[in-house]
């Protein structure tokens, strides 16, 4: 076995808070390694509404989680312009709130915990609400105007790990931790397995950080720490376009299926809060009454999802922490919870970063950077918060679009809009290039090639999540065969184009299983006759 | 757990099977054209995104309806195509696009001069300057203005008697019959009138159709309205509306709702296209035709794309080969290539005369003496590019009848 020891800091988890850590990490000047076991951003952080929260929603109950989200809502804003979309948001009240306690009366107490918090909110009547989104339900009674917006996690994820890579840090993805290295009571470095190749591997840092979201649990065990930590599944529903161009939310209590937000060329709604097992974490699939209860909480939002085409479902898993102080476990924490396990369990060499959510990834890294600088004695102050992401100089797709000859076509609008002005690095030598592979989503042969070359892609899942690729209404069924064959050969297999695009289709069909009927129905139907390996039938037996 | 989910804009039930795309006549002619698909539904999508997402290459779809035919989904692509021009499209209409759409306005300012325009219209220097300052291709033959009008002739000689007749109904004739070709006109009077309808007219407008494809909507969806209240007073006097013109059909019972947003839900299934209403007559035995005993052609018919849109092709030719001496052949379904405007303009000429190529191919191979036509563009392509001439079946029909016997059966 190999043996590198070259490392500061080891992280473990590519989701948004070990992307956001290893940056953080990196920018303090440490030698960071960071270890996934499957790509980036393919945990709770790819599956999420995206809702760039401006903290209403916990201002009244919450107010430091609210506090929390606006000041990093703002940061976001400034730093992740390529990420982020400045959709404005709505809290609407229904005639049926009222008789639920949340009437308008509530509404004020809204809105005066959102401005205790920092929070922009004002009312507006009904007729305005109905005028700025005209998708809403129009029997609304009253609406707060807050700066909810929108954040594709993919980008944000794949923007953080790219930055860090800029400041030198090792990101191997399909790399899975399979135990610590460990001498009495300080932490030395992991054991990890190269889940391509099946080569195992040691690395060792004088600091570990746990930054795998519900998977920490686990990682905490195994480096002898109980972390009591509760898997709290969360399903959601894609629509076939942008039903709404505002995100909406109910001005009640937290519920579910409460939020619906606009995400790049589609909108989700979500979600459902759900107690599930640990084992079923690696494996999460969309039950029937969930679908049913988003799609009806959904239409009380905005009526016209009852007969807009449904996508694909999908659910994440929200790694919940039971609160340190409680010692019975039960109350739970919804904040960021940074453990030192030297102070908190005499494991030396090992910090865990968790709760928490999407919207405050940035401050968990920082905290996080900040208990790992402590230990190394390094005194360097966060950058983070002032440093653009590299992408979002510009997140304008007019002027990004300016760093293409002539006139831009869509799918170099589209690769704008998607890779921020990093897009002016994507070559366009040839009409070849130009070409849309994925045409749902507008995306070109030269967008792939530029994700596979410098956004360390191995499949077709993971260009998905760089690029769009397959994310649209057909799902895959027309482009999966030219994406396939682009990233065999970027990868120097031309073999392996067959088994790409079925593992991705299949990735696919699970995520419209759930939702498959009508026209979502006809387009599995399709896909199967497009992609049968054997006939249905021959032509003799007709 | 959902009853439906076909939204309002519907290009939700897009399967992305791609069928469209082989039946555009454009995009096999012009690569500058993304085709129907991308610009329709796939187009959507981002457009609803974000504006910046409007292609200008929209212009060149010419709105012939060929991709709602062919999709298996009832995706109304060619709609979305329209739609999305009238939304986004930043460019105002030029000069010559205003003329080419203004067809009522231009009408009657050409009619007042019909001898010199249409002399004028034919000359070289003109044609070339015509191209050169409007962009109006130069090697296209415009089309006649003829000097009387039919609603000035209708009035002067067929309004008096028309109220003597049994039967009524409201003839919606459009700015072709009425500024280009009256001709068209007198012959409708003629068969209804034989057949025992007494022929009215209204304070019609012209259908629009022109000024949508050139972005004039508001001007359009002014006119809309006086029409639907014009057939709304027909109706209330038990008066149907028929029209001659396939696409003013189209636009009066099609794009009134979809593109101008213009409510025609009590009207639309009372408007026909005079083949539709005189098939249904005859076949229902509700009035009889007495053929010519000599008479004998040999036609080809060609069926436009928006009569394959409405789906009313069908009575066209089954009118038709009621008449005895008429030998028809049905030609392939293919577009002409001119689509209204569209093949006036200088941009769009050569990819105008690419598309109707097998068109041509097919009525020089069937060699007719003339070419069976509802659509009076489709009429100005066919004869400035094939050399045969095209004749309107309602003319068809009033030269092959015995209008008096006819009249003798249907007025007793």
């Amino acid at each position: 076995m190999p043996l590198n020891n070259d490392f500061d800091v080891i992280i473990i988890g590519g989701g948004i808070t070990g992307a956001g850590t290893a940056r953080d990490c990196a920018m303090r000047g440490l030698k960071v390694l960071l270890v996934e076991r499957h790509d980036i951003a393919t945990g709770a952080t790819g599956r999420n509404h995206g809702l760039l929260h401006s903290g209403a929603r916990y201002a009244v109950k919450d107010s430091e989680s609210a506090e929390e989200c606006i000041r990093e809502n703002k940061i976001l804003r400034s730093i992740a312009a390529a990420c982020v979309e400045d959709t404005g948001g709505l809290f609407i009240t229904l005639p049926e709130d009222e008789d639920a306690g949340f009437g308008l009366d509530y509404q004020k107490k809204f809105i005066e915990a959102c401005i205790k918090a920092g929070i922009e909110a004002r009312a507006i009547s009904p007729a305005e609400a109905r005028a700025m989104e005209p998708s809403v339900n129009p029997s609304l009674i009253g609406a707060v105007v807050v700066p909810d917006g929108s954040v594709d996690p993919f980008r944000l994820c794949a923007a953080n790990v790219t930055d860090a890579a800029m400041h030198g840090a090792k990101i191997l993805s399909y790399t899975e931790f399979l135990d610590f290295i460990r001498e009495g009571d300080t932490i030395l470095g992991v054991r990890v397995l190269d889940t391509r190749t099946g080569q195992k591997a040691e690395y060792r840092a004088p600091v570990t950080v746990n930054a795998a979201g519900i998977w920490g649990h686990g990682i905490a065990e195994k480096a002898g720490v109980h972390i009591g930590m509760y898997p709290a599944k969360g399903a959601l529903l894609v629509f076939g376009h942008r039903v709404n161009n505002v995100v909406i939310n109910r001005c009640r209590k937290s519920a579910d299926g409460d939020i619906l937000v606009p995400g790049d060329s589609v909108t989700v709604i979500g979600t459902t809060s759900t107690k599930v097992p640990f084992e079923e974490c690696d494996n999460m699939e969309v039950t029937p009454d969930e679908v049913r209860l988003l799609l009806r909480e959904g239409c009380a939002l905005c009526p016209a999802l009852a007969d807009t085409r449904i996508l694909r479902a999908y659910a994440g898993v929200r790694p919940l922490v039971a609160d340190d102080s409680d010692p019975t476990g039960r109350s739970i924490s919804r904040g960021i919870v940074c453990l030192d396990h030297e102070t908190r369990d005499g494991v030396k060499g090992f910090v865990s970063i968790t709760g928490g959510k999407l919207m405050t990834y940035r401050l968990m890294a920082e905290l996080a950077t900040d208990a790992v600088c402590r230990k190394l004695a390094v005194h360097k102050r966060c950058q983070t918060a002032e440093t653009p992401l590299p992408g979002s100089a510009d997140g304008r797709i007019e002027t990004v679009s300016k760093h293409f000859e002539g006139i831009a076509t869509l799918g170099q609008k589209g690769a704008a809009g998607r890779q921020g002005d990093l897009a002016g690095k994507i070559r366009f030598d040839s009409e070849e290039d130009k070409q849309l592979v994925c045409e749902c989503e507008q995306v070109t042969l030269g967008e792939i090639k530029y994700a596979v070359a410098e956004l360390g892609v191995h499949s077709l899942s993971d260009l998905r999540r760089r690029t769009r690729v397959g994310m649209g209404t057909c799902q895959g069924t027309l482009c999966i065969r030219k994406a396939a064959k682009a990233l065999a050969i970027a990868l120097g297999d031309p073999s392996l184009e067959g088994k790409l695009a079925a593992d991705y289709l299949d990735e696919r069909w699970k995520g419209m299983r759930p939702v498959g009927w009508g026209d979502t129905l006809r387009e599995m139907e399709f896909m199967q006759r497009v992609y049968k390996y054997e006939k249905p039938y021959s032509y003799d037996e007709v | 757990m959902q009853e439906r989910n076909i939204s309002a804009s519907n290009f939700e039930q897009c399967q992305k099977c791609s069928i469209c795309e082989t039946v555009c006549p454009v995009m096999a002619n012009n690569p500058a054209y993304g085709g129907p698909k991308k610009s329709g539904p796939d187009g959507e999508r981002y457009r609803l995104k974000n504006g910046i997402f409007f292609d200008d290459s929209l212009k060149y779809c010419l709105n012939c309806k060929r991709c709602e035919v062919a999709c298996p989904s009832g995706v109304k692509i060619a709609d979305l195509i329209q739609r999305a021009r009238i939304d986004y499209g930043t460019h105002s209409p030029k000069l010559r696009d205003m003329m080419l759409a203004s067809t009522d306005q231009m009408g009657p300012l050409a009619g007042a001069f019909a001898p010199i325009v249409n002399y004028s219209l034919s000359l070289k220097p003109v044609k070339g300057l015509l191209d050169a300052t409007l962009g109006i291709d130069k090697r296209r033959t415009m089309p006649k203005y003829s000097s009387e009008t039919f609603v000035h002739w209708f009035k002067k000689n067929a309004a008096a008697g028309q109220d003597d007749f049994k039967k009524h109904i409201s003839y919606f004739h459009g700015c072709y019959a009425n500024y280009n070709y009256p001709a068209l006109g007198k012959d409708f009077v003629a068969v209804m009138n034989a057949f025992g309808y007494g022929v009215h007219l209204m304070d019609e407008r012209c259908c629009g159709v022109a000024k949508i494809a050139n972005g004039m909507i508001p001007a359009a969806t002014r006119d809309a309205k006086i029409n639907l209240e014009a057939f709304r007073k027909s109706l209330s006097k038990g008066r149907e509306i028929v029209t001659v013109s396939t696409t003013c059909t189209m636009t009066l019972i099609e794009e009134y709702p979809e593109l101008l947003k213009v409510d025609n839900s009590d009207v639309k299934e009372h408007i026909s296209l005079v083949e539709q209403f005189l098939y249904k007559a005859i076949a229902s035995g509700e009035v009889k035709p007495v053929w010519k005993k000599d008479w004998k052609a040999k036609a080809a018919y060609h069926c436009p794309c928006h009569q394959e849109r409405l789906g009313l092709g069908i009575f066209t030719t089954e009118l038709l080969k009621m008449i005895p001496g008429m030998e028809l052949t049905e030609l392939e379904s293919n577009c002409c290539g001119i689509a209204g405007t569209y093949g006036f303009k200088k941009e769009n000429f050569k990819v105008s005369q690419m598309i109707g190529r097998p068109l041509f191919d097919s009525i020089a191979a069937a060699a007719p003496e003339f070419v069976a036509c509802e659509c009076e563009t489709c009429k100005w392509q066919i004869e400035m590019s094939t050399g045969v001439p095209v004749k309107n079946p309602v003319s068809i029909i009033a030269d092959a009848l015995d209008l008096e016997k006819t009249s003798e059966l249907n007025c007793g």
